[in-house]
């Protein structure tokens, strides 16, 4: 098939002669692949190979009495059980590594299962025929326990009670909040300028990566007190830091060999055939190989997660989007590993590559009786996504516009403000939905069709405005009586940030009861053009006390946050959880709720000079979090300026 | 109870014993040594382990070891002819038709066996006879694009 490239587009911003895509290249790997002899995890042979096996879960949710594994211990081939007891730090969770979440998936569970398939035990044979007749003998005594599937029933206060590190069925972000939140403007009040308001509701199923070699790990002795792991692992590291901390041993103790995926798409990072792999070939002495078979990957191994999404927008009668607000739920299934940071991965894509002056959401890490879902190809983004574009076209539809026009009318410019108070560059999505719409013989009005991401963008386009926050989300004593899921419920209390203000975090100005360790810092989080005049809450406490001091409670003690009583009178919804109503502090200065404020619709887009100023070329840089690093390619940057 | 059983693996004598009931596909890999046919399903859905058995296409996971007795049996790590690639081996690998490899080998052997018997298949016919084999990550145009590729080269 013949690729056509434009590079007329943005043709002054290249010195380069791009020859690369749409060629042929020979991968560096392929002789082996076509030769058969490149090494996956399971090709490499060892005389007396044992082989793992897991007793697993046939329940959704159910308490373990006892395990009887006696009859099985005595069968022809079996060489070892391994019992949750003999795993030296049974509780992990994956970003521990990184110090994401608490530890809350044992590697082989003895209390309670939450999920079918997960694995209570495990025996190594001789043979895999061995192995699977002595998880079979194993008799286990299960209390079955009512169990939730669904996102939003698992968020009710009667749901059980899934993953016991998470009573509340939602992950905790900085231990406190059951939410991820963004806040940009006040889509309230924009709403209510509104020609029209447009709902609708989208959900993605779970997929699994179904990759053609199952995941898998295999050990063996080697010289030197260490151990060898041959192994499936998209993330060798991840897999080498879990199997130490699983086993209590150091990491020079393992010899750790991957790479070579049979295919990954984001389901071989979980790393739990490793450890158990290893722990195997410890206890044996002997090669043991922890393989999943086409069974066990489908129905235990990990897939993108579940979502659904509500978004509703505030539309103008020329197609302009002035608010769009959004209910995420991800549906972690019964353990934390990667969604905790998916769901934070969404919050960073919303709202879609459109400047929307307006913007709110919130967003849910939830904890179901479903198989614990993981990464796979672009998760947290792929299904709001879906979300966003589907709702486009019925935005579209509704303002009886054109779908492509409509969109090119919303889409970034460069110089626009995201709603993450960063300017957005490098935009393409109008000269894309051109050449879209060229392609496929697409009639554009004149507008559309001579709009550019490079003309019209910043200007009022990139001023942030001054954005209501609310109390949402600051679960402290959190029970699970009535959830407010939707931003800006009736009865949520409100602050504001001031127009201006390049953080989202609105604690950082004191309005939302905070801890002090907790405060963030602009300066460190590298944003650089704080607001003159704002002093942060934070920037001034004294020694002793924290940043924020409840109007009605003592000072928070060293334990921890102390919730404060209900103090305003937000017109009273009565299920609604204390932490939802509190008031922010009366006596801060950025608070300033009756002020009428401008809201700035965006002001269809005039013709501006653009005066983008090149930044000197190598002038050297402070050290910053992210892509500012010395040695890091602007590539990842998306620099598309130079 | 172990069984004898003796075959020709690429063209050499091959010769193990065999559990009661073991598949073809394990004797291959564990018995005799050739890694080169995969595990996908040992349900005969992915056709990873796909083998020639005189000539044939076989799932070898479905396939009993002790009924290839005296037979022939050939796998991907077998068609090179010495340091020289299989005319397949060579499209597949300038036609970027491999992505994490895992699916190849029997991709290969199905192919082989296509051309073998048909030297100038049409695309259709491509299609049907690597139907049984399935590929997650590079998609099967540049698979069939290999394949006539490589029939190409042959014929001319």
């Amino acid at each position: 098939m013949a690729i056509e490239f434009r590079k007329d587009l943005f043709a002054d911003e290249r010195d380069d002669n791009l020859d690369v895509i749409g060629k042929p290249e020979i991968r560096q790997d392929i002789l082996g692949h076509v030769t058969g002899r490149t090494p996956f995890y399971d090709d490499h042979l060892f005389d007396g190979l044992l082989h793992l096996r897991c007793v697993r879960s046939p329940h959704h949710h159910a308490r373990i009495r006892s395990i009887d594994a006696s009859a099985a211990e005595r069968m022809p081939g079996v060489v070892k059980v391994i019992w949750p007891r003999d795993v030296p730090q049974n509780m992990n969770t994956l970003l521990s590594l990184i110090g994401f979440g608490r530890d809350d998936e044992p590697l082989l569970q003895d209390k309670k299962v939450s999920y079918v398939g997960e694995q209570v035990l495990a025996i190594i044979a001789t043979s895999v025929r061995a192995a699977q007749d002595a998880v079979a003998a194993v008799n286990v005594d299960w209390e079955v326990l009512p169990h939730v599937l669904d996102v939003e029933e698992a968020m009710r206060p009667d749901a059980p009670t899934v993953n016991e590190v998470y009573p509340n069925n939602t992950f905790d972000y900085h231990d406190r909040f059951d939410h991820q939140k963004l806040r940009f403007g006040d889509t309230e009040a924009a709403m209510a300028q509104a020609d029209h308001v447009i709902e609708g509701e989208y959900q993605m199923s779970p997929i699994e990566q179904a990759p053609m070699e199952t995941c898998g790990a295999l050990a063996a002795p080697e010289t030197n007190n260490r151990v060898v792991c041959y192994t499936s692992t998209q993330a060798l590291f991840f897999s080498l830091g879990t199997t130490a901390k699983q086993l209590a041993i150091p990491s020079s103790q393992l010899h750790f060999i991957g790479g070579t995926v049979g295919g990954g798409f984001g389901g071989k990072v979980d790393s739990h055939h490793e450890p158990l792999a290893v722990l195997g070939c410890l206890m044996t002495g002997k090669p043991v190989k922890y393989m999943w078979d086409r069974a066990e990957e489908m129905q235990v191994g990990a897939p993108r997660g579940g979502e659904r999404w509500r978004i509703k927008d505030g539309v103008m009668r020329d197609g302009r989007i002035i608010a769009r607000k959004f209910t995420g739920f991800f549906d972690a299934g019964a353990y934390t590993r990667l969604s905790s940071y998916a769901v934070q991965k969404s919050t960073g894509h919303l709202p879609g590559p459109y400047t929307i002056p307006n913007v709110a959401s919130n967003v849910y890490c939830v904890y179901t009786n479903r198989t614990p879902s993981t990464a796979m190809r672009g998760f947290g983004i792929t299904a709001v996504d879906f979300a966003i574009e589907r709702h486009m076209d019925k935005v579209a539809h509704q303002v009886g516009m054109d779908p492509i026009e409509l969109r090119i009318l919303n889409a970034y410019r460069d110089g626009d403000m995201k709603a993450h108070r960063r300017a957005a560059k490098n935009c393409a999505l109008i000269e894309s939905c051109q050449v879209v719409a060229q392609k496929s013989g697409w009639n554009l009005s004149a507008n559309a069709a001579q709009a550019s991401s490079l003309r019209d963008g910043g200007g009022d386009r990139a001023l942030i405005p001054e954005t209501v926050t609310d109390d949402e989300g600051k679960i402290g004593e959190r029970k699970r009586t009535g959830i407010a899921p939707h931003p800006f419920a009736e009865n949520g209390a409100r602050g504001r940030v001031p127009a201006g203000h390049s953080s989202n975090n609105s604690s950082a100005f004191g309005n939302a009861p905070q801890r002090e360790d907790m405060a963030a810092e602009i300066a460190r989080l590298g944003f650089k053009d704080n607001v003159a005049g704002v002093q942060p809450a934070y920037a001034q406490p004294s020694a002793t006390q924290p940043a924020y001091t409840p109007p009605t409670a003592p000072a928070p003690q060293q334990a921890g946050y102390t919730p404060q009583a209900p103090s305003n009178g937000a017109s009273g919804g009565p299920t609604l959880p204390a932490a939802y109503t509190q008031r922010p502090a009366a006596s801060q200065p950025v608070a300033a709720p009756t002020a009428p404020r401008p809201m700035v619709p965006p002001t269809p887009p005039t013709p501006q000079p653009t005066s983008t100023p090149p930044p000197p070329a190598d002038e050297p840089k402070p050290f910053t979090r992210g892509v500012n690093r010395p040695g890091v390619s602007r590539f990842i940057s998306g620099s598309r300026r130079r | 109870m172990k069984t004898p059983v003796t075959f020709t693996l690429n063209g050499a004598e091959a010769a193990t014993f065999v559990e009661q009931g073991a598949n073809l596909l394990d004797v291959l890999r564990r018995g005799v040594g050739d890694l080169s046919p995969k595990y996908g399903c040992g349900q005969g859905g992915c056709g990873a382990c796909t083998v020639l058995i005189d000539g044939e296409p076989h799932l070898s996971c479905l396939t009993l070891a002790e009924t290839v007795q005296d037979r022939t049996v050939d796998t991907a790590g077998g068609i090179a002819d010495g340091p020289d690639l299989h005319p397949l081996q060579k499209a597949f690998m300038e036609g970027f038709a491999a992505q994490c490899g895992y699916c190849t080998p029997g991709m290969l052997m199905a192919a082989k066996s296509l051309l073998d018997r048909n030297p100038n298949p049409s695309r259709e016919e491509i299609e049907e006879a690597i139907s049984g084999n399935l590929c997650r990550c590079t998609g099967y145009e540049p698979i069939i694009d290999a394949i006539q590729t490589a029939a190409r080269g042959r014929a001319a």
